[in-house]
């Protein structure tokens, strides 16, 4: 078997939900290779070449894959992966939005989000928010995979001496054009890969309350969250919303300020080590998954865990 | 233009599902089901479009069971101006599901097809993206905000560092995120002349397309349950719980 998993990366770095993603092609055995592909992301494949347990790096460093388009990125991963067994790509809207296009390019069935690896052909995965997990047998004969970044312990990021091979193919299917981003200034830990995480809702009121969280994020060193709620009302960026349609997070510590605890929202965070709710509401249902309940109004209690941090 | 919209039939959002005891699925007796929260965002859309004299004609489609007729009717209330079922009663998976919208689309030429990001039960966000890459058309997932001008549509996309903007190529295929609209109610008038809009249904076979599920599940779990918790008395409580019980601050 060989497996074809697709990196994550800002051009310079890998980013760590690509080692969760070659954690899980490691559970489903067989050679590894990476497909680093970009513009000017020569210094991406050089770190991905450094991951444990890497055979082969493969570069397509071309400005037709400078924004992931998925029509471009769909065509190359169609191409080279044909070759292989299994194709994995972490669950990030980059993969989610390349990985089913190149899965019906190849005929085959993508399994989406897979928390669990069986063997080489069953998965388990997440369906209904979470509120079940099917286990999944592929009949095709290549399986392309996305994989859930909270599900698997990430490899070493160092430890391996892969090659790289660089790749003279150019997919430029000519059906869209990047036009601009906007980018949210990270000046705290990213949301998926933070140890903690504390994370505002409705009961927040507006944009400017959230400067209370900012004070308590800063000393722990925890990344900023928040429910759909508080997002569909313009308190705080879409990059920030946890859940069953946002991100899906696991910290070692979660807190949930403000926020009911609706299904969707738990799809999302439940998983966490140890959850903190702070709710005036003590019926809220984000108190059964709580393992530290506090039923009090957050302006008074969010300042007062600020001064005792 | 042509507008074609999908309406997958789910399981209402507020539903709390349970796994059967016998591991073979979730419990689906007597559970309310809805149109996909996203595809009412694609249907808004769409209608609006209509409304804005964009689009002339709005077409609905569902895959799945003769039930699945109660969606369509919806979407058709919504504002939609005709429906298509493609009756089934196998759990079709999205690479069979894509290759019947492709079919459609051979039919019918729409402009641009709008479907949800995500139906809310298999949670797989693939078939969109499987569509196009069928009908070889552009793709825009994850939209916020959709333009059209002439023969391109603009799509602000919610992605994971924050937001992107690209310009597609119709006929496209876009995948609508929360924030694109806020669905409207349908009111009862348009509920009574949704009765009388035509539906045109077909079976696979008569599409001439094989869904044939690549994937078999072989059991359903629960989740893993989580214990319950303590409600501390302060704010001392908490920050005491959290260093020396926890030890997950310092
Ligand atoms: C298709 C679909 C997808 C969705 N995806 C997501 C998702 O990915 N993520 C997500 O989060 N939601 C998602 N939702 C929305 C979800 O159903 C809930 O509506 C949402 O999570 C509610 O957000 P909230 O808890 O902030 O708001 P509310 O439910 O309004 O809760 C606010 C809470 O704040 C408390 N509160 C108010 N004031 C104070 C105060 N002063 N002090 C202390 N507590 C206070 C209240 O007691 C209340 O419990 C989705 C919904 C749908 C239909
Ligand atoms: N059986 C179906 N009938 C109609 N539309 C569907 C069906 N399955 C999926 N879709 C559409 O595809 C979107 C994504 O579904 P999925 O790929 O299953 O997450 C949904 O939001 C629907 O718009």
């Amino acid at each position: 078997m060989s497996i074809l998993v697709i990196a994550e990366h800002d051009n310079k770095s890998i980013k760590p939900v690509t080692l969760v993603t070659v954690a899980a092609a490691k559970e489903i055995g067989g050679d590894i290779e990476v497909l680093v592909a970009g513009a000017g992301c020569s210094a991406a494949a050089d770190a991905a070449a450094k991951i444990e347990g890497v055979s082969k790096v493969l570069l397509a460093d071309n400005e037709v894959y400078a924004h992931h388009l998925a029509e471009n990125m769909a065509e190359l991963v169609t191409e080279i992966g044909k070759d292989y067994s299994h194709i994995l790509s972490p669950t990030t809207t980059s993969g989610k939005n390349f990985m089913p296009r190149a899965a019906a390019l190849l005929d085959v069935a993508q399994i989406s989000d897979i928390s669990g690896v069986v063997s080489e052909d069953t998965f388990e995965r997440p369906i209904y928010a979470g509120n079940a997990v099917a286990t999944v047998q592929s009949s095709d004969a290549i399986k392309v995979i996305t994989v859930r970044g909270t599900a698997f312990d990430p490899v070493p990021a160092e430890g391996g001496s892969a090659s790289v091979e660089a790749l003279d193919i150019v997919k430029d299917a000519g059906l869209s054009t990047w036009v601009k981003e906007d980018i949210v200034k990270l000046v705290r830990p990213e949301l998926t890969a933070a140890r903690i995480i504390i994370s505002g809702g409705r009961g927040m009121q507006n944009g400017e309350n959230f400067s209370l969280l900012e004070s308590v994020a800063d000393k722990l060193g925890a990344a900023i969250g928040a429910s759909r709620a508080a997002v569909d009302a313009g308190f705080v960026p879409n990059d920030m919303q946890v859940g069953q349609t946002g991100k899906i997070v696991a910290p070692e510590l979660y807190i949930a300020v403000g926020i009911s605890g609706a299904i969707q929202h738990l799809a999302g965070m439940k998983d966490s080590k140890v959850i903190v709710a702070i709710n005036k509401d003590e019926d809220a249902p984000i108190f059964q998954v709580a393992d530290y309940g506090l039923v009090a109004d957050l302006f008074k209690a969010v300042p007062e865990l600020d001064s005792m941090l | 233009m042509k507008v074609l919209v999908t309406a997958k039939r789910v399981v209402d959002y507020n539903v709390n599902v349970r796994v059967l005891n016998d591991n073979s699925g979730v419990d689906l007796n007597n559970v309310k089901m809805s149109v996909n929260p996203f595809d009412e965002i694609a249907i808004e859309e769409a209608v609006r479009l209509k409304e804005a004299g964009t689009a002339e004609e709005v077409i609905v489609v569902s895959i799945g069971p003769k039930a699945a007729q109660e969606q369509i009717r919806t979407a058709l209330a919504l504002g939609a101006d005709r429906g298509i079922l493609i009756e089934t009663d196998i759990e079709a998976q999205p690479l069979g599901i894509a290759k019947l919208l492709k079919a459609i689309i051979d039919k019918e030429q729409p402009q641009l097809i709008i479907t949800g990001k995500q139906a809310i039960d298999g949670d797989n966000s693939q078939t969109g993206q499987m569509v196009a890459a069928l009908a070889g058309y552009a793709q825009a997932t994850f939209a916020s905000k959709l333009e059209l001008s002439g023969d391109s549509a603009t799509v602000t996309r919610e992605i994971d560092g924050g937001l992107e903007v690209i310009k597609v190529t119709l006929p496209a295929v876009v995948t609508t995120d929360l924030r694109l609209n806020e669905p409207r109610y349908a009111s009862l008038p348009n509920i009574m002349k949704a009765k009388k809009k035509p539906v045109d249904t077909y079976t696979p076979e008569d599409l001439g397309v094989d869904i044939t599920p690549r994937v078999k599940t072989l059991k359903v779990s629960p989740p893993p349950e989580r214990k319950a918790g303590i409600i501390v008395e302060s704010v001392e409580q908490l920050v005491d719980k959290l260093k020396n019980e926890a030890k997950v601050i310092s």
